[in-house]
Formats: structure tokens, sequence, C-alpha cells
């Protein structure tokens, strides 16, 4: 029975080695007419569902721009796109596999994930920072130690805190929320006394909270994080276009007024305002427009 | 498909840290091992308490036992895990609840424990009443009739008899523990599961890391399986229901 087991788990990574790699992105598209585009359903305001369940967000805007750069390269009349929800687990492989043509979420780039796929220009670059209790008092690191410290399954922001220059030696309790939303129900119910996480999600959450007054984003940068649309690797004719097509945006000043619509006025659904300032890392990332991972962003000194 | 196969991902150090992939992988398992085992035992002790009072001939004891396995048979596990990690301890007074929710040592061990037991319990509690039902009722007369007491009839007629029978289906809970503590991830237990998506996340060779995975869980259950399948060995009454003529 075992030895069963063992044939067919095998059997199951052959399959995967025999797939042959898939053709260039924009033959696909070519012959088939349409494009599918990997969307998130609450990465607010990057990429998520409105009230209607239509993706709308930051990135899907800058996305439905490639899009039209493709239309056009292809003198395409129409072209379709299907949008396939993903999630943080899902999204590396459907991207590889061929389901996914382009990602449009809030995925940051690394080097372990440069092994696998290709990012577009960094287009948004988020701070890993904490959400504490105005009550609470907590202004930095060095107040957390012994305190129980929320974070997301699937996030290594504990590991930033140990690693920090100021969160060595201290000891941190950690809890970790299987998605964000329960992470923060951690620190609404005062599990934790603090959330780690990417700042521009914490700002999300606060905004949708019950009491937004009750909460702020206080402390050190633990991390910096560049986020970017994702491709396919080794597919240098559709990645070509891609970059093309970001960094005409960014020039133009699209980007800029996008960042403006979704991070410094009233969005949907709710029509609440996040009042998220571009940071200095994302001014500079689009000054001179670049893939570097995330790895380059936060060189120890 | 455009897949970067790395097996040795297990060896390679994490991002932000001096252990390795599989010393992560190596960590849950042991989580994964003692909330089971923890949880097993509260199962079989509760389960075999209510499994047997449902049994008696005391109408409100029973209703109680029944009542016991409906409820925890009819919610689904990630919720009730969700229910006592978040809404149990806000039914607390202040004090208490901010020691549990804050202080109390291993507050998520021991909630994950708690649950999955009750969760089990009642399926044990379940086997326990089929097993002993099964029996023929002349059992019961006839430790009566040597002069027992209820009790002494159940602990030296009917239990006896009714756990051997019962014993092919109590292997399929023990293996099943295993698997549901998986659930124990949703509430913040560093097991398996938990470290299975830590490592997918941190190393991006999610195919990798799902199959050590798969192994590891198989290996658990297989295990349980060949422990229980001793048991069943050992305690068998010849020429009786599960012994050989």
């Amino acid at each position: 029975m075992k030895r069963n087991a063992l044939v067919l788990v095998a059997s199951i990574a052959a399959i995967g080695f025999a797939q042959s790699a898939t053709a260039g992105t924009l033959e696909k598209v070519q012959e088939s007419g349409s494009i599918t585009m990997g969307i998130r359903e609450s990465s607010k305001p990057l990429s998520y569902l409105d009230g209607d369940q239509k993706p709308i967000g930051y990135h899907i805007d800058i996305c439905n721009g490639i899009v039209e750069a493709v239309k056009v390269k292809l003198k395409l009349k129409t072209l379709k796109v299907v949008h396939q929800p993903v999630t943080s687990q899902n999204r590396i492989p459907l991207v590889t596999n061929g389901t996914v043509d382009i990602e449009c979420g809030s995925t940051t780039n690394n080097a372990a994930r440069q092994n696998q796929v290709a990012f577009a220009p960094t287009t948004f670059v988020s701070n890993v920072r904490m959400a504490v209790k105005k009550s609470s008092g907590i202004k930095g690191l060095s107040q957390l130690s012994g305190k129980p410290v929320a974070t997301t399954t699937g996030t290594t922001s504990v590991q930033l805190m140990r690693a920090h220059e100021k969160g060595q030696g201290l000891d941190f309790k950690e809890v970790y929320g299987k998605d964000h939303a329960d992470a923060f129900l951690m620190l609404e119910t005062d599990r934790a006394v603090a959330f780690v996480m990417d700042d521009n999600l914490l700002a999300g959450l606060i905004v949708g909270s019950k009491n937004p007054g009750e909460y702020e984003i206080v402390g050190e940068v633990l991390n910096v994080e560049p986020i970017a649309i994702m491709l396919r690797k080794d597919d240098p004719q559709f990645q070509g276009l891609v970059n093309a097509a970001v960094r005409d945006m960014i020039k133009s000043g699209e980007v800029d007024k996008l960042y403006k619509k979704w991070f410094m006025s009233p969005i949907p659904p709710k029509g609440e305002n996040l009042n998220f300032p571009m940071s200095e890392k994302l001014k500079e990332a689009l000054k001179s427009p670049n893939d570097n991972p995330a790895e380059q962003y936060n060189v120890k000194k | 498909m455009n897949y970067h196969w790395n097996w040795g991902i297990f060896f390679e150090q994490v991002k932000n840290g001096d252990e390795t992939y599989l010393d992560w992988l190596i960590t849950g398992f042991g989580w994964t091992i003692a909330v089971s085992l923890t949880a097993w035992i509260i199962a079989l002790t509760l389960g075999s308490v209510i499994g047997t009072l449902r049994t008696t001939p005391r109408g409100w004891v029973v209703a109680l036992g029944n009542a016991w396995v409906e409820f925890f048979r009819n919610i689904p596990l990630l919720v009730q895990m969700l229910l006592w990690f978040f809404v149990v301890p806000e039914l607390l007074p202040k004090d208490l609840s901010m020691w549990v929710k804050q202080d109390m040592p291993a507050k998520e061990f021991i909630t994950a424990s708690v649950c999955l037991g009750l969760f089990t319990s009642a399926r044990i509690a379940e086997q326990v009443r089929a097993g002993i039902q099964s029996l023929p009722r002349g059992q019961l007369y006839a430790g009566m009739a040597m002069g027992f007491t209820l009790p002494q009839t159940y602990r030296y007629v009917l239990l006896p008899m009714a756990f051997r029978i019962i014993v092919p289906p109590l292997t399929s809970e023990f293996m099943s523990v295993f698997k549901n503590s998986s659930v124990a991830f949703a509430i913040s237990v560093l097991e398996l599961t938990f470290q299975s998506r830590q490592m997918q996340e941190d190393s991006e060779q999610g195919i990798e890391t799902y199959v050590a995975v798969t192994i590891l869980y198989f290996v658990c259950a297989f295990i349980a399986n060949r422990v229980m399948g001793q048991i069943e060995q050992r305690t068998r009454v010849p020429g009786y229901v599960t012994g050989k003529h």
C-alpha cells in the first residue's frame, strides 16, 4: 500500500515534467483571441472585487493598459479578457502552467520568485510596519517584547522583526491568522497587541473596520517590498511588450493619475478613502522603472 | 510547464533565519503529533464515558449524551476551532478573558487539542454506544444475575467485549485525528500544514513542499493504523467476532 502511494506521488511529479513549455504568450493570445488575467478578490486597492463582483483596482487598471498595448501590437479588433481569481498559494503555479497569462494582484517581487516567473517594472512599493490600537501606546518594536504579535499565515513578518536590529534579543510571541481578516480580528479582540503586515493592507483593513479611529500604523519599517504585475518567465516577446507598456504609462503620468484615483480618493464599494500618499521608495521606482527584487531594496547596512 | 524544480530546497536556509526548511517541517511534524495525541487522549476518555452513559437505563443521562454527540458532530471542525479561539474567550469575565487571550501558556496548543478532542469524542461516543448495543441483551442480564451492580456489569462484562468489537472503527478514528489536526493551522498552531504554507510562501517551491507534507501525513496515519492493528491482534478473543476461530 505504501509503495503504491509512492508510485502515485512519483507519477504526479512526472506529469509535471512531461508537460512541454507553453509557446509564446503573444502567439497563444493571437490564436485564441483571448488573454487570461489573474486577479485577487480582496487585495484592496490593488486588485479586488466591487459590489457586482467585477475585478477593479490600481493594478487592474494598469493591466487594462497592457491589454490595450497587446491589442495594438497584434492588430486585433477585439480581445476577450478572461478574469481568473487567484490566491497567494496558487498564483505562481497558475502562471507557470499557462492558466494565467498576466497576474494583476499584489505579488512581491523577490529573488526566490524570479526563479519561477518574471515581473513587470515595479508599480507599487509597500513597507512592512505594524498596526496597533491607539490606546495601547505602542510606538515601536522595543515595546512588543513578551507580547503577542499577529501576522498572517504564509508571511514571514515575525522573522523580519527578529532580524531587525531593534528586535534582536527580544522575545515576540507570534500568533498567526489564517488570512488578513482573521489576523486583524486578533488585534481587534486583543489576542494580539500589534499586527505586522504591509502598510497598504493595514490601511485598507483599518478603513474597513468598525472603529477606524481606534487604530494607527506605527513603528520601524521592517522590510520594503516592491510589488509588481507577474508574468511567465522566458518569454522575451511578451515581457518586452509588457515592460514597454508599463514604462509608457509611468512616463505619460498615467500611473500617477491611477495612484491618486485608488489611494487618495474615495473607492468602491463603500466610498472610503485610504489617504495613503506615495512613499519615497515608490517615487524612486517610478523615476527609473526597474524589476529589482525585494532583496535589493533591503540591503543590510 | 515552466516549473523550476529544486528537490534540494529542504536543506536550504530559510530567508530570514538560520534554520533550514527541513527544520520547519520537523517542528511542524512535532506539533502535529503533540496536538493529535493530546486530542486522542481527551477524545478516548470522554468518548468512552459518554458512549457508555448513552446505553444506561437513565433517560436524562441518555438525553445529555445524545445532546453532546449531536452538538459536536453537527458543526464543522474548522468552525469549532474558530469558535473556541475567537468567541469563547469573549464570554469570560474581563480579566480572565485577557489572561486567556494574551498570557495563558501554550494557548493555541491547548485550544486546538481540546477542540479536536471534543469533536472526536462525539464520534467515539457513537462507536462505543454501537459497540455496547451490539452485544446480546443476555449479557447484561447475566451480569445482573451474578449479583453485579450496574457499574460492575459494565466494567467486567459489557465494556471489555464492546471495546474489542469497535477496534476497527476506532482505528479509522485514530488515523482521522492526525489528518484533522491540520485544521489547527487556522488558530495559529505551528503544525505541519501551517509550516507547509509558510515554506511554500517563503521558498516558492510549492510542489516539493506539498509532496513532502503528503508523505509525512501518510506516514503518521499509517503508523497509527499499524499500532491499532497490533492492539486488535493482541486483544482478540478466540472464537468471538473479531477473533479467528
